[in-house]
């Protein structure tokens, strides 16, 4: 954002609205939006602290302090929802984060332009795709007759019914998330690659450096902020792992791993009705997010000095 | 990946050369070999799963569940097209997606205008507030349950602006805009004032006519977005006929796990899930037909709307 302006410099409020209200009336119905879609919401999760009655005031009916916190700190279920919170998105970061880049320098280092291009052009592609489509896919995929389990039976395995398994849903969400997102996401840094001074390789190749310590040296501190700032947005959404995609592929069977937050709420708050109790989580998981990312910022501009804002 | 890399640089002794030099070195050769094939299985992956879908939807149940169908189909029929293009319900559906997402971007493509338009002006005061206002909604929401409450209350349910109004803006969309508007030449508006146009009509006829690129490329952002969005439709839509395609997708499936698990898993689930499988499999590829049909004529405006962005970030 830019900096302050000198208070001196500033146009008084009055002269501003004679001058510029046309501009300002074309931001009214924008505001709008926001006030009410996005700031009305967080003012709703008053609720988290209120008796809600379905049908009566969005604000809730009476106040109940922090009677719903403390029922899901007690919850067992809370607690493993939690947990498979954090091992989803730590599993997330740890693969769709650093594969982007390495996906990236090997397509730098292609020298024909069809095959390059043609690779970007296929990569780029699940991207687009419905999250639906996606999971649909999965599932057709891991059926019991389907590609993979035909491979188990090349082998000479048996076939397994891996979606009804608790223990591989987090091998099957993790690797198609890496399917859908590891192409589109070279695409900043191919366009950081792209600025990456040429004499540095000129100099470092003087120096003796080989191809290997060249990108070691050249290639990956060139891209740095941009892996810093892709990082801090990582991070921010590590507490809203895949929630769309969970609720697609999982069942009663893989709750044991797949259930997170965010569905382990929906379940309880708009399936069961409980919505104070449900958006006293949401609370929960939106702060614990904000306090991610504005940490993650705030440990990056001390130390390689690359921030959000 | 890397370590291959390594161990192909390893070789060489030498000071090598960069690709642009004179001459590789041997052990540069053997990587480019490593890489390409590399590359290829990246290609072969990504690909794979589509193909088979195709393959599935052509065949003959008895194969798929044989478990005998990866890339070619046997036992060529199309009679699961059939069976799903008779369907009324699927193309209701069709319909409604086509619907949704004509509205929804119209609405979202109008309102992001105006905003990014009004943000871009660096002599507005109290312009800080307002970028502030849109991008700290990025890093902080109100959640599911109170947008859900508030969608409810404010009586949306079973109606098109339940998918159009809570998504209007995107943030991310906003800011690509914002970038693009605070590149033109500021002379170009300062002539339109000179002209007496005013606010409106230099928006109108001199920036948006310049700016029909970006214009175009926040339209399929957007359009994108609300063709494969489904869980606003899911969660707001309780009539049958209101449902996109994706919602009567994601309705397949779950028909088909829900059978996996009351027919016992595995074998003796029999028919039902198989039959569903060929069906789901036309499904998909029916959905995905019109994605495919444009992908290679939209990709660019991606890529270049994804690097706008990022300099503003």
């Amino acid at each position: 954002m830019a900096a302050p302006t000198p208070r001196s410099r500033r146009t008084p409020w009055l002269r501003a609205l004679r001058r510029d209200w046309q501009l300002y009336s074309l931001a009214v119905l924008p505001l709008l939006f926001f006030l009410t879609f996005r700031y009305l919401p967080m003012l709703g999760n008053v609720i988290a602290f209120r008796r809600f009655q379905p049908g009566g005031s969005l604000f809730g009916e009476y106040w109940t302090g922090l009677r719903y916190f403390r029922l899901f700190f007690t919850d067992p279920t809370f607690w493993s929802v939690f947990t498979n919170t954090l091992v989803l998105g730590a599993l997330t970061l740890v693969f769709c984060f650093p594969l982007p880049i390495v996906l990236a320098l090997l397509l730098n280092e292609v020298r024909n332009r069809a095959l390059k291009r043609f690779v970007q052009s296929v990569s780029y592609l699940p991207h687009f795709l419905s999250i639906v489509i996606v999971a649909a896919m999965v599932l057709q995929l891991l059926s019991v007759d389907g590609t993979v389990n035909q491979m188990v039976r090349a082998v000479g395995g048996e076939p397994v019914a891996f979606m009804q398994q608790a223990g591989w849903f987090r091998t099957i969400y993790v690797s198609s998330e890496v399917w859908q997102t590891v192409g589109w996401g070279t695409i900043l840094y191919l366009a950081a690659l792209t600025t990456v001074d040429g004499d540095l390789y000129e100099a470092a190749r003087i120096d003796g450096a080989n191809r290997w310590r060249q990108t070691w040296h050249v290639t990956l501190p060139g891209i740095r902020p941009t892996m810093v700032t892709l990082l801090i947005l990582n991070i921010g959404t590590f507490m809203a792992v895949g929630f769309e995609k969970i609720l697609l592929l999982y069942n009663p069977l893989t709750y044991p791993t797949a259930d997170v937050i965010s569905t382990y709420l929906y379940r309880v708050g708009i399936v069961s009705g409980n919505l104070s109790y449900a958006a006293a989580i949401g609370l929960f998981e939106s702060v614990i997010g904000l306090t991610l990312v504005l940490s993650a910022n705030a440990i990056s501009r001390r130390t390689v000095g690359t921030s959000l804002w | 990946m890397v370590s291959t890399q390594a161990r192909a640089q390893a070789r060489t002794r030498k000071p090598v050369a960069r690709p642009r030099g004179p001459r590789p070195t041997r052990g540069y050769r053997v990587f480019q070999v490593v890489n390409a094939l590399v590359l290829t299985g990246v290609v072969v992956v990504t690909l794979y799963p589509f193909l088979t879908i195709v393959a599935r939807s052509l065949s003959d149940n008895a194969y798929i569940v044989a478990g005998e169908v990866n890339l070619v189909p046997r036992g060529f029929n199309l009679t699961a097209y059939r069976v799903v293009t008779s369907d009324p319900t699927f193309w209701v559906s069709y319909r409604n997606t086509v619907f949704y997402t004509v509205v929804a971007t119209l609405v979202s493509v109008v309102l992001t205008t105006c905003y990014a338009y009004v943000l871009s002006k660096k002599h507005l005061r109290g312009r800080t507030a307002l970028v502030g206002i849109a991008v700290f909604t990025m890093f902080f929401t109100g959640g599911l349950i109170p947008n859900y409450v508030l969608v409810t209350s404010l009586g949306l349910k079973n109606t098109v602006w339940a998918i159009a109004l809570p998504n209007a803006i995107n943030v991310f969309n906003l800011l690509v805009m914002k970038a693009f508007f605070e590149s033109l030449p500021v002379e170009l508006e300062e002539a339109a004032a000179v002209d007496g146009l005013n606010t409106y009509g230099t928006l109108l006829r001199i920036v948006l006519p310049l700016s029909k690129a970006m214009v175009a490329t926040m339209v399929l952002f957007y359009a994108v977005s609300f063709w494969n969005s489904w869980f606003a439709a899911f969660l707001y839509m309780d009539r049958q006929d209101l449902l996109p395609v994706t919602v009567y997708l994601r309705n397949l499936i779950a028909g088909a796990t829900d059978a996996t698990q009351t027919g016992g898993g595995l074998g003796s689930a029999g028919d039902v899930v198989q039959s569903a499988a060929t069906i789901q499999s036309v499904t998909i590829v029916l959905t995905i037909l019109p994605i495919l049909a444009v992908y290679p004529f939209i990709q660019r405006y991606f890529v270049s709307g994804i690097m706008l962005g990022a300099v503003k970030g």
